[in-house]
């Protein structure tokens, strides 16, 4: 990126850029050409989340703004940004604005390790999924602080269930990982995909840890049958009861793109990321990132089917589910798959 | 046995994934919800909407001033008062409704003698203001005119009920 700037500024006006400024500048306009894509697929999805769900419940969905209510989330974006941003009296005036841009800034971070075809990211760490795993469970800061800032029960009732919630399944998240990580042999992400060429692990004995991993990934972003921290019938809207404007928006759109996340790293971990299902030549004329995102948007409308379909479960099968259910299995498929790499010879160097 | 099959329902999640085959069939059913401002739902002949006074084919107001509506409305949304016009005739002078008081019962249509007064079909007349609300005769009576059709065919529709 930065040799290619070099040249363009060069060609383009005759200036030979310095060799730190022109890493830097490949470094942000590289950010640039993640984050605002990625903005627009916050509002997409949540266009396409409200029109599953309508489908689903016999409704039509947003369909006035715009050919076919495209526009929508715009719109709503705007009406939010017009709106006065309301700090509670009692609130602590720091932390409360601190709390949702930190969310939003956690969702945005972690996209710097996905890579979106061969070669294709900003920063190809050797340790990708821990990245990942650690800004996800940072992520839990931005809830907590704004329950506590609110100075409200809801809010802290809201941001107390949501950080046992996400403790909780981040647990089993962590062992889906090492399963994964076991077989692929790598921490990197680009590795691991290029490990599933020809088969992804979502057909190999790994599939219920896929099932484990995307059950986990609703619950820790929130989603229904987990959206417990935000549950509008008990708690109003949990941490998110005093926000208002702006400093809504930005815990919707990080919630957003933190739920793209999610659906990237199912495609990642377990649909092969950026590879065609079979290793077969004529597949491989569709580019990578096309089949990234279309797995991503097929994780995505899981998502969205998955709300439309089950009712919120009660705190307590929350956390039955996390710790006695998913816990066990993830730990007892660990177990299992070092014990046949062992035996099969297949531990990856 | 019975432990065998339920460990092997909850572990494959039969239930859950019957329950994502039905929304998903769901998805491509007819919607049951209409595309409102541009598509409406049928309406009955007796629906009560918005009001209307009524004229005679000839221009003549059928409204003959005699208060039964202001008397028979349990809101007391309507205020009449009636004077002796130039031929001679009692006539209303005013006739207001607080619409933001009125009920919607239709008790002043069943009390007109005259079919004077009448709940049209309008149900779309929100307005900015509170005081757009309230309706004076002047009002009323541009709402006759403007309704009289789906009015008279309405009353009409509905007679043979009554």
């Amino acid at each position: 990126m930065a040799d290619l700037l070099v040249e363009f500024f060069q060609w383009g006006f005759g200036v030979t850029l310095v060799p730190w400024f022109a890493t830097l500048l490949g470094i942000v306009v590289g950010i640039l050409a993640i984050v605002l894509p990625l903005l627009l697929a916050v509002a997409m999805s949540v266009y396409m989340d409200r029109k599953v769900w309508a489908g689903m419940q016999l409704r039509r969905g947003p369909n006035v703004v715009g050919p076919w209510g495209l526009m929508q989330s715009f719109a709503d974006g705007l009406k939010l940004f017009l709106k006065e941003t309301i700090i509670p009296a009692s609130a602590n005036k720091f932390v409360f604005l601190l709390a949702p841009a930190l969310t939003f800034l956690l969702a945005l971070v972690a996209w710097a390790v996905i890579p979106f075809d061969a070669g294709v990211v900003l920063s190809n760490l050797n340790v990708g999924v821990l990245y990942l795993f650690a800004i996800s469970s940072l992520g839990v800061y931005g809830i907590i602080l704004s329950g506590w800032a609110s100075n409200s029960r809801y809010a802290f009732l809201g941001a107390l269930r949501c950080s046992a919630q996400m403790v909780s399944y981040e647990v089993s998240i962590g062992f889906v990982l090492v399963t994964v990580l076991m077989t692929a042999g790598s921490l990197n992400l680009s590795d691991i995909v290029m490990a599933q060429k020809g088969q992804w692990y979502i057909f190999t004995p790994l599939l219920p840890m896929a099932v484990v991993f995307f059950i986990s990934a609703l619950a820790e972003t929130n989603r229904p049958p987990f959206d417990l921290p935000e549950a509008e019938a008990e708690i109003v809207a949990g941490y998110q009861v005093e926000y208002s404007s702006m400093a809504f928006a930005l815990f919707f759109l990080g919630e957003y793109a933190n739920i793209i996340l999610m659906c990237a790293m199912v495609s990642i971990l377990f649909l092969g990321g950026w590879l065609p299902p079979l290793d077969w030549a004529p597949l491989y004329i569709i580019p990578g990132w096309i089949w990234f995102f279309g797995k991503i948007f097929f994780v995505f409308f899981l998502f969205s089917w998955v709300k439309a379909t089950v009712p919120r479960y009660r705190y307590d099968q929350l956390m039955r589910l996390g710790w006695k259910v998913f816990l066990p299995l993830s730990l007892l498929w660990v177990v299992l798959t070092g014990v046949f790499l062992l035996l099969t010879g297949k531990i990856p160097v | 046995m019975s432990l065998l099959k339920h460990a092997a329902r909850t572990f494959l999640l039969s239930d859950f994934v019957k329950a994502m085959w039905l929304t998903f069939r769901y998805m491509f059913r007819p919607k049951a919800t209409i595309n409102y401002p541009y598509e409406k739902g049928p309406l009955s002949p007796r629906f009560r909407g918005e009001h209307a006074l009524r004229r005679y084919p000839d221009g003549e107001e059928r409204c003959i001033a005699c208060k039964l509506c202001e008397a028979i409305c349990p809101a007391q949304a309507i205020t009449i008062e009636a004077a002796v016009a130039a031929d001679g005739s009692r006539r209303t002078t005013r006739y207001d409704i607080d619409m933001t008081k009125c009920i919607y019962c239709g008790y002043c249509q069943e009390a007109c003698p005259v079919e004077a007064i009448v709940e049209g079909p309008n149900f779309e007349f929100a307005t900015e203001t509170r005081e757009e609300l309230f309706y004076n005769k002047e009002k009323l009576l541009k709402n006759g005119e403007m309704w009289e059709q789906e009015i008279a065919t309405n009353l009409k529709l509905d007679a043979p009920y009554r």
